[in-house]
């Protein structure tokens, strides 16, 4: 992921690869997500409901944390805070060498991700099994996930039956999808089981119980977390809810906007480690609750981002990430969510281009379960970038002389008149290439104007 | 004393400098469903370009600009999704912090009217002895979509143009790729979403294109053209007017 997002935006739009496995699974997920908010009785009522509860706990966040924490206390976790990714990693590490751990097994967490837990647990040498299917395949190719929900869906059939030929012990004889998966499960199974720790994100956190909600289609969540000795929970402080209740609710919106599905395949609920009389379950259970600038993002007029619930149904409809992909975005979470996260989490400087490159079109915020504002925070961005002089000069200058312009309807109207007599030297109907305006006529042809404007035409009582 | 509505045309600075056809058509039809129609001078352009590239002084100033033109008429309409979404949504925002532009933007905001949503919302009006015989496509532009909810309105008007049939467009809610100023900051992304938007259009069927935004027509009209396809493209006030018969876009007198 080098150079700039332009360059890793056009490198993405000349893969033909990349553009039909984007559009196969955002594509299908379109569809289905469709199907089931027709099929749900007041799917509008259910999003607004869903972003109140996530704005009560975000606007309580204290008072939920601290019964959170009491009752997964209560109920024999360990909870531990991180206020940043780095502080969090260290937790981590600290948790696994304490228990001695050679080896873990992750099931997919993009809070993992976003604090960079892979690569600290290879700092610390400790052997990750990431158990996630799409995320085991991105391990093998030593790739980062290029959507939230599904981490490898710029991979292609062929590629993914490669990558386990070269790295299982045991690979698939046919070149059948079933046969991919049982070489899949042989090799992740052996792993889970054998693994010292299991590490798991949070899709909830339940304050009134203490308890930790995971979902998965794959159920490896829990063999991941379940066979180990010890359990570890990374998560957000963000994914609170008060009760089961909102959890439930939570849960409806999330599978129907991820997938269409009503739910997932596996709906875990881990509250404390092993009791006495368990058959199973880890001895050991550690929920490290992550800051990482999210009591900023609500401080600095980002508290409605704080709302996400992770599912996606924003990239998967979104024109652009439809023909980018994720990796072109650069951060860990791609897309609109992404483009208002990422400069949050890596600097706006560094990635003033993601707000940017939107068309404001506004079906992210049209699809998102919890009702965020996103074409409403991206344009925040733009703002402090066009504040701390981040835009390109040309950009500025472009804006600032048409809005001078603007301010001054007698020279704006000298000013158009000109302008639409100069175009038209460049062509009559179609013009095929027109200076300072490469952008727009390197792809697309440029209508001449009529040659008049329609002030000019207004006031001399002509008509066009 | 007369009770026709007062209306003040907003022009809009890409229909004045491009194509004042649909300025002219807007006046005609505004006319016909029963309106005066004045043009205020001092209008230019609403601010948007500013407004979504983060310039928010520009943008304020040039709000308030807009607000002092457009005051004292009773219904202020406008040829497009985007600049009457950019009046009605966003001029509130721009000054929810300030209490004497606030009530101002907000009256304005109250006033302001997409055309096709005015003529068949608050005219009731039907087009009559207009025809036009051919088959078109209609793309559902963004922010009249989300903004403002056009959506049925201008398919009420369309069935009731004589001759004139409607062909479905697959994606029609899905975004042109023109994005304002997004189409020559971001040309490549931007060129690979009309292109998609194009190719829907081909398949549609349909001879004719028709929005309600003349940036988005123009990206649209722009692709289809460098694809070498036949399609035509015009506003729907242009068809309402009685006007189908004429240039489209990119065609000459």
């Amino acid at each position: 992921m080098s150079g700039g997002f332009k360059q890793r935006a056009a490198a993405a739009l000349a893969d033909p690869v990349l553009k039909t496995a984007v559009e196969r699974t955002a594509g299908t997920a379109e569809a289905k997500r469709a199907l089931a908010v027709a099929a749900f009785a007041d799917f509008e009522a259910a999003r607004t409901r869903a972003a109140a509860i996530k704005d009560h706990v975000v606007a309580n966040l204290g008072h939920y944390l601290e019964q959170f924490e009491a009752n997964a206390v209560a109920a024999g976790a360990q909870v531990h805070w991180a206020e940043t990714a780095d502080e969090a990693c260290r937790i981590v590490v600290d948790i696994c060498r304490r228990a001695g751990a050679k080896s873990v097994a992750r099931s997919k967490s993009m809070l993992g991700e976003e604090i960079g837990l892979p690569h600290a647990l290879a700092e610390a040498g400790i052997e990750r099994v990431e158990t996630d299917l799409a995320e085991h395949i991105i391990q093998l190719a030593d790739e980062r996930p290029s959507h939230i929900v599904w981490p490898a869906m710029h991979k292609t059939r062929d590629q993914v039956s490669a990558l386990f030929r070269a790295r299982h012990a045991e690979p698939h004889l046919e070149e059948t999808i079933a046969a991919m998966a049982e070489s899949a499960r042989r090799h992740l199974r052996a792993a889970m089981l054998g693994a010292d720790v299991g590490i798991s994100g949070a899709n909830f956190l339940i304050a009134d119980s203490g308890a930790v909600c995971t979902v998965t289609n794959e159920g490896n969540a829990e063999l991941s977390v379940v066979p180990p000795r010890v359990h570890i929970v990374t998560a957000g402080i963000e994914k609170l809810v008060p009760s089961m209740d909102h959890a439930v609710h939570m849960l409806r919106m999330l599978a129907r906007s991820a997938t269409g599905a009503a739910l997932t395949q596996y709906t875990s609920f881990y509250t404390g480690p092993k009791r006495a009389d368990d058959l199973d379950g880890p001895e050991e259970m550690h929920i490290v609750l992550v800051d990482n600038g999210r009591t900023k993002m609500r401080a600095e007029g980002l508290a409605e981002m704080l709302r996400c619930i992770r599912c996606g149904a924003c990239m998967n409809h979104c024109v652009v990430f439809r023909q980018i992909g994720g990796h072109a975005y650069g951060g860990t979470y791609p897309g609109p969510m992404g483009a208002v996260l990422t400069p949050a989490f890596d600097g706006l400087a560094a990635s003033r281009d993601l707000p940017n490159a939107c068309t404001m079109n506004g079906k992210c915020q049209e699809v998102c379960p919890v009702k965020i504002p996103l074409p409403t925070l991206l344009r925040g961005w733009r703002e402090k970038s066009w504040r701390e002089g981040l835009e390109p000069a040309g950009t500025r200058g472009a804006v600032r002389l048409w809005a001078w312009g603007a301010r001054h309807p007698g020279l704006y109207r000298l000013g158009s008149a000109v302008a639409v007599r100069a175009m038209r030297l460049f062509g009559r109907g179609w013009i095929s290439s027109l200076p300072l305006a490469g952008g727009w006529t390197r792809h697309r042809d440029m209508p001449a104007p009529q040659g008049r404007t329609f002030m000019e035409l207004y006031r001399r009582g002509k008509r066009a | 004393m007369s009770t026709r509505r007062q209306v003040a045309l907003f022009v809009t600075c890409l229909v004045d400098a491009m194509r004042p056809r649909i300025g002219f058509a807007a006046i005609d039809v505004l006319e016909a469903a029963g309106c005066d129609v004045a043009v205020p001078q001092a209008q230019t352009c609403c601010g948007q370009p500013a407004f979504n590239s983060g310039d928010q002084a520009d943008a304020a100033t040039i709000a308030r600009r807009t607000i002092e033109a457009l005051e004292g008429f009773p219904f202020v309409v406008v040829p497009s999704g985007s600049c009457a979404g950019t009046i009605r949504v966003h001029y509130p925002e721009l000054f929810a912090d300030d209490p004497v532009w606030l009530p101002r933007a907000e009256a304005l905001a109250a006033r302001t009217w997409e055309i096709l949503a005015f003529l068949d919302e608050v005219c009731g009006w039907r087009p009559e002895n207009v025809a036009l015989p051919t088959t078109a496509t209609y793309h559902d532009s963004c922010s009249g979509l989300r903004e403002l909810g056009v959506k049925a309105q201008p398919r009420r008007l369309l069935r009731e143009v004589e001759g004139l049939s409607l062909k479905p467009l697959a994606g029609e809610e899905t975004c042109c790729g023109f994005g304002g100023t997004f189409c020559v900051k971001y040309p490549a992304i931007s060129n690979a979403i009309a292109d998609e938007k194009a190719a829907a259009i081909e398949a549609s069927g349909a001879d004719l294109l028709l929005a309600g935004d003349l940036g988005c027509l123009m990206n649209m009209a722009g692709k289809l053209h460098r694809r070498g396809s036949p399609v035509r493209a015009m506003h729907t006030v242009e068809v309402l007017a009685g006007m189908g018969d004429g240039p489209a876009i990119g065609e000459e007198e």
